[in-house]
């Protein structure tokens, strides 16, 4: 009895943190762009949507292996992001909030329809590779290889993102720019260049995780609204502009979306919305973000 | 206030002042043909009347989002919340055996106030993107709520089996819609007098205020907390009514009056009309759903395409939606003509 409600746990521990991982690699560049610019991007999903087409398409009809579709996505998304970026966010960073917001959802409808048009409204078939789907016994427990490479891929994605941001020149332009954009300017960095090399590899980053999280997400066109709330929930509990801050709300999502479905499944989604709600009602700024 | 005794000057602001509000609330040209137009679908589309009652609904409701943003600068992306109370009020009173519309109606709009009363201790004290994430929040919230509790709500299949009372005890709903657009149309002129009344009010004035510059405004004495939640629950009110008037004309309540995606749409419509207008919302929702009919129609998978596309043109190249631009384009022309003949 007391056993196997330790088996039940370490199964909720191992499989939320890896969905958590998986959060956090699609949504860390929306916590900086909204960080460094005050944008609200609400169309990241997006660029996670357009990574797993990226993948599936590669896939399908180029007949390349899961593990290298990858990359490309990564590639192919952040070249996208952008034009996207340098042609219409650009004119937007001194507008209102409210039509940063309209821009983006219009951009969603269109890159929905766009997605249905060219690769059908219909989910896209999607099947793992066999060393992917196998799954690795330690005792009485087992683990999933898909789960294992989420773990291990997010763990190298977020140890090379503190790095980068800790330890290098553009790290450091970045945390600036972040931290204060106008004294930044006056110092001679050229914020709007490391805002756009930011941009598209916070986009790529997002397109990875569309690719890699197709055998938990789904893909089909709806993508980006219905997951919207996913990428709101990161940004808005971790607080704009900190990544420890999408680690961590990340890894709380996973953990209590898994734990959620695990225990008590009848209430659906209901639980992180509500935990949303209540986090967002004691810290309006998030858990790590500044006032 | 009857201690001071007034000076000419007082006296002649307070005049000013006065003159200036009932110059602010004068009846345009433009307004009677508005409402004329309206009349005028009734006989002019007959096998339209349903899309027309639609249009009224999601027009009323679009006003009530209006009054938050365009007037208070409350941006709310969860303001389906109180019309999809306000629907499910109506449906459940009539589903349980009280089928009488405008008691229904009335219990519609009650309960969403008191909603967004509750609602409205959160919503004033955040603001930017946290508000946003509020509101979708308690949008989200109630949304999975309805869909668990399918005994009550249906859940996703929609309540139904609801059938409403004649109107009046007289008029019976009948199959072209022809009842529900006139009581349709009858309330909405009604609501919209009232939320004409309070946009010209001193308090809707305060909004104006508040929407501008909410850092400044308390400096000149505004309540700023308590002009929003009454605004709030003034537009949950109305967001309610809407809800429920939808309900009682096709006497259904679909789980999706209370999704996301409803919410967006009615931005979407507020925003294509133009905000802070009052007729945008109107023109607005006209556009939207005439729009939505006849894409529709052509080619359903791929409509949003062009709605998307119209977002992203009318953020990017107009001022305030296609009422801003009209006037922009009003003002444009009078400036031609005027420069021509003052120089």
């Amino acid at each position: 009895m007391l056993f196997s409600i330790f088996q039940g746990i370490v199964q909720v521990l191992f499989d939320g943190i890896a969905f958590g991982m998986l959060l956090f690699v699609m949504s860390v560049g929306l916590s900086i762009t909204l960080g460094m610019m005050k944008f609200a991007n609400l169309a990241h999903g997006v660029f996670a949507m357009l990574g797993g087409y990226v993948c599936t398409a590669l896939m399908h009809r180029a007949g390349w292996p899961f593990l290298a579709t990858l990359p490309a996505a990564f590639i192919v998304v952040a070249v996208a992001s952008v034009f996207l970026e340098r042609f219409v966010y650009r004119r937007m960073y001194t507008a209102k909030e409210l039509d940063q917001v309209l821009l983006t959802v219009g951009i969603i409808y269109m890159a929905i329809a766009a997605a249905a048009y060219v690769w059908g409204p219909e989910p896209q078939a999607f099947a793992l590779p066999d060393y992917l789907t196998m799954y690795r016994h330690v005792g009485s427990f087992s683990f999933s290889t898909y789960g294992a490479l989420l773990l291990v891929l997010g763990t190298i994605i977020t140890v090379a993102i503190f790095y980068g941001l800790e330890r290098t020149r553009f790290g450091a332009m970045i945390r600036a720019a972040v931290d204060d954009r106008r004294v930044a300017l006056g110092v001679g960095i050229n914020v709007n260049r490391v805002f756009t090399i930011t941009f598209a590899i916070g986009s790529g980053l997002a397109g990875l995780g569309g690719a890699l999280g197709i055998n938990a997400l789904g893909l089909d066109p709806s993508f980006p609204i219905e997951y919207l709330v996913f990428f709101l929930i990161v940004v808005s509990i971790g607080g704009g502009g900190t990544v420890k801050g999408a680690l961590a709300a990340a890894l709380l999502l996973g953990l209590s979306d898994t734990a959620g479905k695990y225990y008590v499944p009848q209430t659906g989604a209901f639980i992180i919305y509500a935990v949303m709600l209540l986090v967002m009602l004691w810290r309006p700024n998030g858990l790590f973000g500044r006032p | 206030m009857t201690a001071d005794t007034p000076t000419a000057e007082t006296v002649g602001a307070n005049a000013a002042a006065v003159a200036d509000f009932r110059a602010r609330a004068r009846w345009r040209w433009y307004e009677p043909l508005f409402w004329l137009g309206a009349i005028a679908w009734y006989f002019l589309f007959p096998t339209y009347l349903p899309l027309g009652t639609q249009i009224l609904c999601a027009a009323l409701f679009a006003l009530s989002l209006d009054l938050i943003l365009g007037y208070g600068g409350i941006v709310s992306l969860g303001h389906t919340t109180f019309f999809g109370i306000g629907a499910y009020t109506a449906g459940l009173l009539a589903k349980h055996g009280w089928g009488e519309p405008l008691t229904c109606l009335l219990a519609g709009g009650v309960t969403a106030a008191i909603a967004g009363w509750v609602c409205s201790f959160v919503i004033v004290r955040v603001q930017g993107v946290a508000l946003l994430l509020v509101t979708l929040g308690i949008n989200l919230v109630l949304y999975e709520a309805a869909n668990k509790a399918y005994t009550i709500t249906g859940g996703a299949d929609g309540l139904q089996g609801i059938v409403f009372w004649k109107l009046f005890g007289v008029f019976d709903y009948d199959i072209y819609g022809r009842v529900a657009y006139v009581y349709t149309l009858g309330v909405t002129f009604l609501l919209f007098l009232v939320a004409r009344r309070i946009v010209h009010s001193p308090f809707g004035l305060a909004l104006k205020g508040m929407r501008e510059n909410w850092k400044r405004m308390p400096a000149l004495g505004a309540a700023l907390r308590r002009h929003g939640a009454l605004i709030f629950v003034l537009s949950a009110a109305l967001a309610g009514l809407s809800g429920a008037l939808l309900a009682e004309s096709v006497q259904f309540v679909a789980l999706d009056s209370l999704g996301v995606q409803r919410s967006v749409d009615v931005l979407t419509m507020l925003i294509v009309g133009g905000t802070g207008v009052l007729y945008g919302s109107f023109v607005g929702a006209t556009v939207y759903m005439v729009v939505r009919d006849q894409l529709a129609d052509l080619n359903p998978a791929y409509w949003y395409f062009w709605i998307g596309l119209i977002l992203v043109v009318i953020v990017l190249f107009t001022r305030n939606g296609l009422v801003g631009a009209v006037s922009d384009l009003a003002d444009w022309i009078g400036r031609k003509r005027g420069g021509g003949s003052a120089s």
